[in-house]
C-alpha cells in the first residue's frame, strides 16, 4: 500500500462568475521513502495539490470530489481538529512563500519550540534539545545562539534552510516542498537541494518536491508527475520522463530547455506556441489541443484519460495518441 | 576599437543609504561626527561589446547586474567611472544632450507585470516613445510601424487597443519588447528578460529576440543569473561578483574552461536535466555584504583557494594566457597555483 494515495481528486474555487475547477480528476501515490516531483507552469495547480493533500484549500476553495488516503485514514473526512495531528506532524510543507512559515517578529528558537509543544507534551528545555539537533542537521552553525535570532538576521540560503528544519521537527514522513528553491541563487540551490537529498535518506522521508524547474526536478526525484491546466498529463520514472518523454506537452517542454532540445540552423530553441488556457476557459477535449502538433479530430471533442503506456507501469500519460503507433 | 558600440571604463555605482542628516550623525570617542553608509554596488567594472554581439552579465542576486545595466543606460550617474558610446562619452551628458542617444539606447525590464503602464493600452504604449522620438510623424506612418513591430513580436496588431491585464505574463513581455524594438535602437539592455516566464514561454521570448537582432543587426547587454539561458544566447559572458568583474570570455571559453573559482562553482551548480548529476562545488563561508566589502580579493572568503595575498591585495582582471582570451581576476589562476 502506497503511503499516500490521491484518487480522482477535484478541486473547485466558488467564484463571482461560477465554478473554477483548478484540480480536475487528478490521481497519484506516494511510497515511503519515495521523492515525487510535480512540474509545469505557472497555474497548472502543483500548489492547490499540496494544499489538497494537507487539506489546506483557503477559502472560495474546496475539494469537491475524490479522495485522499494517508496510511488508509481518509483525510479528506477529516475535522479540522483531526487534520492538526497530521498537518506538521506525520506530512509538513514547505510553503512557495517563505513568510507563510516564518513569522518575522518571532525568534526561531520560539518559532520551533512553539510548533514542537503544538504537537508534543514536552517541555521547553526538550524543545529547544531538539530544534538544535533539527538546525545541526540542515547545517547551520552554531545552532544554540542561533535560536535567538529573528528571520531577517538570516541570509536567503540559510532562512531556506531553517524552514526545512522547522518541517523536520516531528520527523514527518512527508515533507511537500512548494518551490524551495526558486528564490534563491543556483549555488543555494545546489546547496539546498542537496541538503534534500540528504534529509530524505537519511530520515527515512518520502519528498513530493514541486517546481517548474525540470532541472532540479532531474536532479533530486526518483518519479515525476506533469500537470497541465488542472490535469496529470503524463509521470513517469523521472529519468525515463527527461530522456523520453511521451506526452506532446511533456516533449515540448523538454525540447524548449536551452542546451536541450535539438535547435534549427538559426540556432532557435523548440518552442510551444501560444500559452496555456485559464482554467475559466479550457477548450472542449484534450486542454492542450489548441497549442498541440499531433492535434486531431478526437483531441477536439473528447477529453484523453491517463492510461499507462509501454511496458513501464510506472508510465501514464494522458493523450489520445501516445502508444497508438502514431506517437 | 572602433567596432565597439558600448565601452566602460572603470565603472562605480555606490548609494547613499545613511538617510538624513540626523541619521548620520554619530557619537564616536565622545565626538560627533558625519557618517555615510554607502551600497558598493558596482566596484570598478570595464568591459567592451561589440556591433551585433550578446554581452550577458551573470551572478547571484544582489552582485549589482541590474545596476550595472542601469549605469550604462545612463538611468543611474556613476559615482565615478567612464560609459562610451560609439566613441562618445555620455555618462556626464545633460538629459537634452542624451536624447539621440536614448533613441538608440532602450531597455526592456524584467518584471513584465511592472514594466508596463496598466492605464495605457498597447497602442498608447507603442506610440509615445514613436511620437516622442520621431517628432512629426503623420497619423498612417505610426500605425503602419506599429503594426509592423506587433507582428514581428507576435502580438496581433488587432489588439492595440487592449491594456495590459487583458494579456499573459509572454505576451506583455512581448509588447514590452515591442516598445523597445518601435523606435528602432541598435543596442539593446535586457534585464533579466525571461525570467519571470514559464519554460514553455521563455523559449518564445528568447527566439524572437535572436530573430530580432538578425533582421535588425541589434547589440544586447543581456542580464540574466540563468546559465543555461546565457549558454543559448551569448557571444560572450561577463560574469560578477559583489560588484566586480571575476571572468569575462567567450561563451565557449567559458563553459569548456572556466578559471576563476567563483565561475566553476557557478557552474557546476546547474542542475543538469538529463539526469547525469555532477558534484556541486560547495562554497565556504558566509556572503558578505556590499556595504562592507572585504579587503583583498571580494571573494575571498567562500573560496577555498584564498591565502595571505587573496586576503589583502585585489586581484587584477588579467588575460590567462596567451593562446586564450578568457580574462580573469584571481591571484590563484595568476600564480598558476590553480
Ligand atoms: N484562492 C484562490 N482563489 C481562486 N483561484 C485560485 C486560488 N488559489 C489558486 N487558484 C487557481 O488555481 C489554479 C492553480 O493554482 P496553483 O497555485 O496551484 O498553481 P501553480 O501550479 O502552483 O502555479 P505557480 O507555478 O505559479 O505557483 C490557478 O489557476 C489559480 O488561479
Ligand atoms: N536604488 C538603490 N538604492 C540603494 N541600494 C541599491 C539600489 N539599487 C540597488 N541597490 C543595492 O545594490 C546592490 C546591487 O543591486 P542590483 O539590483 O544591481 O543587483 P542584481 O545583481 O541586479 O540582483 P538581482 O539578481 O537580485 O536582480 C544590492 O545590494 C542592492 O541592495
Ligand atoms: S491528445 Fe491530441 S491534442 Fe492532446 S496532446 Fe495528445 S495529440 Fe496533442
Ligand atoms: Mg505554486
Ligand atoms: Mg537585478
Amino acid at each position: 500500500m502506497a503511503l499516500l494515495e490521491v484518487k480522482n481528486l477535484e478541486v473547485s474555487f466558488a467564484l463571482r462568475h461560477g465554478d473554477l475547477v483548478a484540480l480536475n480528476d487528478v490521481s497519484f501515490t506516494l511510497d515511503k521513502r519515495e521523492r515525487l516531483g510535480v512540474v509545469g507552469e505557472s497555474g497548472a495547480g502543483k500548489s492547490v495539490t499540496g494544499f489538497a493533500v494537507i487539506n489546506l484549500i483557503s477559502k472560495p476553495g474546496r475539494i469537491t470530489k475524490g479522495e485522499i488516503l494517508f496510511d488508509g485514514k481518509r483525510l479528506d473526512q477529516f475535522s479540522e481538529h483531526e487534520m492538526r495531528s497530521i498537518r506538521g506532524n506525520h506530512i509538513s510543507m514547505i510553503f512557495q512563500d517563505p513568510m507563510m512559515t516564518l513569522n518575522p517578529v518571532l525568534t526561531v528558537g520560539t518559532q520551533m519550540v512553539e510548533t514542537l509543544r503544538a504537537h508534543r507534551k514536552i517541555s521547553k528545555a526538550e524543545a529547544e534539545k531538539i530544534a538544535i539537533k533539527k538546525l545541526e542537521l540542515v547545517h547551520i552553525p552554531s545552532p544554540e545562539r542561533r535560536l535567538s535570532q529573528y528571520p531577517h538576521e538570516f541570509s536567503g540560503g540559510m532562512r531556506q534552510r531553517i524552514i526545512i528544519a522547522i518541517a523536520l521537527l516531528t520527523d514527518p514522513a512527508i515533507i511537500i516542498a512548494d518551490e524551495p528553491t526558486t528564490a534563491l541563487d543556483v549555488t543555494i540551490q545546489a546547496e539546498i537541494m542537496d541538503l534534500l537529498l540528504e534529509l530524505c535518506d537519511a530520515q527515512d522521508m518520502a519528498l513530493m518536491l514541486i517546481t517548474h524547474d525540470l532541472g532540479v526536478v532531474a536532479e533530486v526525484t526518483e518519479r515525476v508527475m506533469v500537470m497541465y491546466a488542472g490535469k496529470v498529463i503524463e509521470t513517469a520514472k523521472t529519468i525515463d520522463l527527461v530522456r523520453n518523454p511521451r506526452h506532446p506537452y511533456t516533449k515540448g517542454l523538454i525540447n524548449a530547455l536551452p542546451g536541450h532540445g535539438e535547435c534549427d540552423q538559426e540556432n532557435r530553441l523548440q518552442q510551444i506556441p501560444g500559452t496555456m488556457p485559464n482554467l475559466t476557459e479550457i477548450a472542449p477535449g484534450c486542454s492542450f489541443h489548441p497549442r498541440c502538433d499531433y492535434c486531431q479530430d478526437i483531441c477536439r471533442s473528447t477529453v484523453p484519460e491517463l492510461r499507462q503506456i509501454g511496458e513501464s507501469k510506472e508510465r501514464w500519460v494522458s493523450c489520445h495518441l501516445v502508444g497508438k503507433g502514431q506517437l | 576599437m572602433n567596432d565597439s558600440i558600448v565601452r566602460i571604463e572603470n565603472l562605480v555605482k555606490y548609494f547613499d543609504i545613511s538617510g538624513g542628516f540626523l541619521e548620520q550623525l554619530q557619537i564616536r570617542s565622545g565626538k560627533v561626527r558625519l557618517h555615510k553608509t554607502e551600497v558598493k554596488a558596482v566596484n570598478g567594472v570595464s568591459f567592451e561589446i561589440a556591433v551585433g554581439e550578446t554581452l550577458a552579465v551573470v551572478g547571484e542576486s544582489g552582485c549589482g547586474k541590474s545596476t550595472l545595466a542601469r549605469t550604462v543606460m545612463g538611468l543611474y550617474p556613476p559615482t565615478s567611472g567612464k560609459v562610451f558610446y560609439r566613441g562618445e562619452r555620455i555618462d556626464n551628458l545633460s538629459s537634452k544632450q542624451m536624447l539621440p542617444y536614448r533613441q538608440r539606447m532602450q531597455m526592456i525590464f524584467q518584471d513584465p507585470y511592472a514594466s508596463l503602464n496598466p492605464r495605457k493600452s498597447v497602442r498608447q504604449t507603442l506610440e509615445e516613445p514613436l511620437r516622442f522620438h520621431r517628432g512629426k510623424i503623420s497619423a498612417a506612418e505610426v500605425n503602419e510601424r506599429m503594426a509592423e513591430v506587433m507582428e514581428q513580436v507576435g502580438v496581433n496588431p488587432a489588439w492595440q487597443d487592449r491594456f495590459p491585464h487583458e494579456f499573459s505574463g509572454g505576451q506583455r513581455q512581448r509588447i514590452a519588447i515591442a516598445r523597445a524594438l518601435v523606435i528602432d535602437p541598435e543596442f539593446i539592455v535586457a534585464d533579466e528578460p525571461v525570467s519571470a516566464l514559464d519554460v514553455s514561454i521563455q523559449a518564445q521570448i528568447l527566439n524572437l529576440m535572436m530573430d530580432a537582432q538578425d533582421q535588425r543587426g541589434l547589440t544586447y547587454l543581456f542580464i540574466t543569473h540563468d546559465l543555461s539561458v546565457v549558454r543559448h544566447v551569448a557571444t560572450r559572458v561577463a560574469v560578477m561578483y559583489l560588484g566586480t568583474l571575476c571572468e569575462l570570455a567567450t561563451t565557449a571559453e567559458l563553459y569548456d574552461t572556466p578559471y576563476h573559482p567563483y565561475t566553476q562553482a557557478l557552474l557546476s551548480a546547474i542542475p543538469r536535466v538529463d539526469g547525469t548529476k555532477q558534484k556541486h562545488i560547495k562554497l565556504a563561508g558566509e556572503i558578505p555584504t556590499p556595504i562592507n566589502l572585504p579587503t583583498g580579493c571580494v571573494f575571498h572568503s567562500r573560496c577555498i583557494h584564498a591565502d595571505e595575498r587573496c586576503r589583502n591585495e585585489i586581484p587584477e582582471l588579467l588575460s590567462v594566457s596567451d593562446t586564450s582570451g578568457s580574462l580573469v581576476a584571481c591571484h590563484a589562476v595568476a600564480e598558476g597555483r590553480l
